[in-house]
């Protein structure tokens, strides 16, 4: 399933694709599309559309786990049978907010992938224990926090994942100068994905 | 006078007025107002009802000088796309300059109905307090307003008969804001306010139901529990228009009982809607009053088949059907075999992501549903594989269909058991089903099926297009063909300059188009809005604006909205969205 068009690593969008469903035990019935070969058919195939021309907003095509608006439900219908996930992201400086659907994501590098496509002018940075984005241009380096629950700003990837997607409220890309004042992290930085 | 018009002087204006009133659609009095100067007039001073199908195509002002005495207005911003996020945060549709030219304009508006638009409180507020006799307030899927505008909505509008509230982003930060309806307040008929996530004090509306005798319909929220749902029915028997919200609770013998008898006593309801969690504990509750049931809603239910089946084969009059994928082939096959009279069925994915286990509905649900409602006119349906053949069979059932929506969910599928591309099935929809009005497509699509859809979709208003074609030529099919179309979407297809150049004069004949992910380049936009000055030529750049000018011509455009005005470009456009 991986493709050459997408500039990041495609395993990880696949985490709550295919490899998901390879690993699942079910009885499908003959036919079933789940089980066709179709089904691995994605964006990477040959009726891939013409858009990679690169200009201002030129991005890479998203993977498959992650296209804006596909399937066409409207969100509150999507998640009505669970707790509603949207979160708006802002980015320190910038016009415009964004949202996202926490339960889209199986963990944290894919959040973060996701991120990074959606800001298209950042890439990522792995520290050791701490994730970064950079903005190429300016060379500003932004962390990735959220605000909880009771209304703390804490740096993305401290808590278990479920956690993370059960406290989180929105998501700031916050410039690392100002990130200085977030509460300190905690004492095993776990970044363990659950 | 015209000597050529003096006929018209035989008749006082009240006549012509009058006479007029009869005219069912906007289009037919367009019309009428073009005949001559005596008729203009008397048309726009007696227009009562008026349609604004994009915010941006004309100033309010302008709207409301025109047609002094209107009493209903309908007025819609983002365009559909933005329903899946294709727009970004704070693209537009404000309404309140709209609001503000209404309140000055027409202080006589009794019923205002918005879609797709951000509305604040202070446009609420301005609203509840301007029009004085105001009767209906709709919003659907808005934003940007909280319950304390709804708060100043029900304490200003004395005389208020509707308050519905469709799919809308809501700030809850009023809890009782029920309570501001006063007690002198009794007009209510309708009330929707399924799209709230908080809990509403129930006594408080139990005593507002109570003193409205003449409440038809009752939404409620997905939070209103179980028990106290009992004691709000027996207050309000007449309901035409039921919705409950989720079911959720242990189940205990004595309330289920409570609730057979409750719905048991409601012998006029003729929808019903909701959420249900705890389904198969209760849903027998409603075997009652199923047989009267011309809607049956029950799109965000978690009701596995075998349930659902034994509800739909009670449902001997339902015309519409909304429900999950979950009731699969066989529950739809129980749907054909005892809802004879179906006019509407849309089916909706439990699962769109794919993510847990398979479910089994296929098109043979579609196919049986088409073969045994012979009155089927409009289908929304998600599923995962579809067949050239079963399109044309349903083609062949249903010729009267006037709205087909099928998304097969995985982009590029084929027919799955030829592997061809769907051409051949959605050409014989529209070849067959010569009134449609609205067709979304999808699966493994070339060309062709674009060439069918010009050629033969004459009556065609609307068109949703994804992950579709080979070529240019795809689009240009489609604007040189549809002769009544008024709207178009189209994404990630491979549709590009040639086709929107050449076809620049279709584009002010329609309401709109939506192209995202497309080929088109900026410089096919500046010779474009340079060609048409009633267009307004929109870009969305996704990087935080900046200078449209110093872009070259060949970059690639990824979002683009095109809409005819009379209005020139808009001046409330974020930083993001140019207009070339």
């Amino acid at each position: 399933m991986s493709t050459t068009e997408t500039a990041h690593s495609s395993t990880e969008s696949d985490a709550s694709g295919l490899d998901y469903e390879e690993t699942q035990l079910t009885l499908a019935p003959p036919g079933a599309s789940r089980s066709d070969p179709e089904r691995k058919r994605g964006l990477s195939d040959d009726h891939l559309p013409s858009d990679s021309s690169q200009g201002p907003s030129g991005k890479p095509p998203q993977s498959k786990a992650q296209v804006v608006g596909w399937p066409p439900v409207r969100s509150s219908r999507r998640n009505a049978l669970k707790s509603c996930t949207y979160v708006k992201v802002a980015v320190d400086g910038a016009p415009y907010l964004r949202k996202v659907d926490l339960e889209a994501y199986a963990g944290y590098q894919q959040l973060l992938t996701a991120l990074e496509e959606m800001f298209s002018c950042f890439t990522a940075r792995n520290y050791p224990n701490e994730r970064r984005l950079v903005d190429p241009v300016s060379g500003a380096e932004y962390v990735p926090t959220y605000e909880d629950k009771d209304g703390d700003w804490m740096l993305v990837g401290d808590v278990p994942w479920k956690m993370f997607v059960a406290s989180c409220k929105r998501l700031r890309l916050m410039k690392i100068s100002e990130a200085a004042n977030l509460a300190p992290r905690a004492p095993q930085g776990c970044t363990k994905e659950q | 006078m015209d000597r050529a018009f003096s006929w018209v002087a035989a008749f006082p204006d009240e006549v012509w007025e009058h006479t007029f009133s009869f005219l069912p659609t906007d289009a037919d009095r367009n019309a009428v107002a073009l005949v001559c100067r005596s008729w203009h007039r008397i048309e726009r001073l007696s227009r009562r009802k008026i349609f604004v199908g994009n915010c941006y195509a004309v100033e309010p002002a302008a709207a409301v000088r025109r047609f002094p005495e209107v009493r209903a207005a309908t007025i819609k911003g983002k365009p559909h796309f933005a329903d899946f996020n294709l727009t970004i945060t704070d693209w537009g549709g404000g309404a309140g300059r709209w609001i503000q030219s209404m309140a000055k304009g027409w202080p006589l508006l009794e019923e205002l109905r918005l879609k797709r638009m951000v509305v604040s409180d202070d446009c609420l507020e301005i609203a509840a307090r301007s029009f004085k006799n105001f009767r209906v307030l709709s919003l659907a899927s808005c934003e940007g307003f909280s319950t304390a505008g709804l708060a100043s909505v029900a304490a200003n509008c004395r005389n208020l008969k509707a308050l519905d509230l469709h799919e809308n982003e809501v700030e809850e930060n009023c809890i009782n804001w029920i309570s501001h309806f006063p007690e002198s307040f009794t007009s209510l008929v309708t009330l929707n306010i399924a799209c709230l996530d908080g809990e509403m004090n129930v006594s408080i509306l139990e005593r507002l139901i109570s003193r409205c005798p003449n409440l038809k319909t009752l939404r409620l929220n997905h939070v209103t529990p179980l028990e106290k749902l009992v004691g709000l029915l027996h207050r309000a028997p007449q309901l035409v228009d039921l919705g409950i919200g989720m079911l959720i609770g242990e189940g205990h013998p004595g309330l289920f009982s409570k609730l057979e008898s409750a719905f048991a006593h409601l012998k006029h309801l003729k929808n019903l809607s909701g959420i249900w969690e705890a389904g198969p504990l209760y849903l027998p509750a409603i075997y009652s009053i199923c047989e009267g049931l011309t809607a049956l809603h029950l799109c965000d239910s978690s009701i596995q088949t075998p349930e659902l089946s034994k509800v739909v084969s009670r449902c001997k009059n339902l015309q519409q059907l909304w429900a999950m994928d979950l009731i699969e082939d066989d529950g739809l096959i129980a749907v054909a075999s005892s809802c004879k009279l179906l006019r509407e069925l849309r089916i909706f994915p439990s699962d769109p992501h794919g993510l847990a286990q398979p479910v089994y509905l296929t098109q043979y649900g579609l196919l049986a549903v088409s073969s045994g409602c012979v009155m089927l006119e409009s289908v929304l349906y998600f599923c995962r594989q579809m067949t050239n053949s079963a399109l044309l069979a349903i083609a062949n059932n249903c010729p009267n269909l006037t709205c087909f929506r099928l998304c097969i969910i995985e982009p590029y599928t084929p027919d799955y058991i030829t592997q061809e591309p769907l051409d051949a099935g959605f050409g014989a929809i529209v070849e067959l089903c010569k009134d449609l009005r609205r067709l979304s497509i999808s699966g493994l699509l070339t060309d062709r099926v674009f060439k069918t859809i010009g050629a033969s979709a004459n009556r065609l208003e609307m068109l949703s297009v994804a992950f579709a074609g080979d070529t240019d030529a795809g689009l240009h099919y489609i604007l040189s063909g549809c002769k009544k179309l008024r709207k178009l979407e189209i994404r990630d297809c491979p549709f590009g300059d040639k086709a929107l150049l050449d076809n620049a004069d279709k584009l002010e004949a329609m309401r709109s188009l939506w192209m995202s992910s497309c080929s088109v380049t900026l410089g096919a936009c500046r010779l474009l809005a340079k060609k048409m000055p009633r267009l307004n030529v929109e870009v969305i750049d996704e990087n935080g604006g900046g200078s449209l000018e110093s872009w070259p011509d060949d970059c690639h455009v990824e979002k683009l909205y095109i809409y005819r005005t009379i209005a020139g470009p808009r001046t409330d456009a974020p930083p993001f969205v140019l207009t070339v």
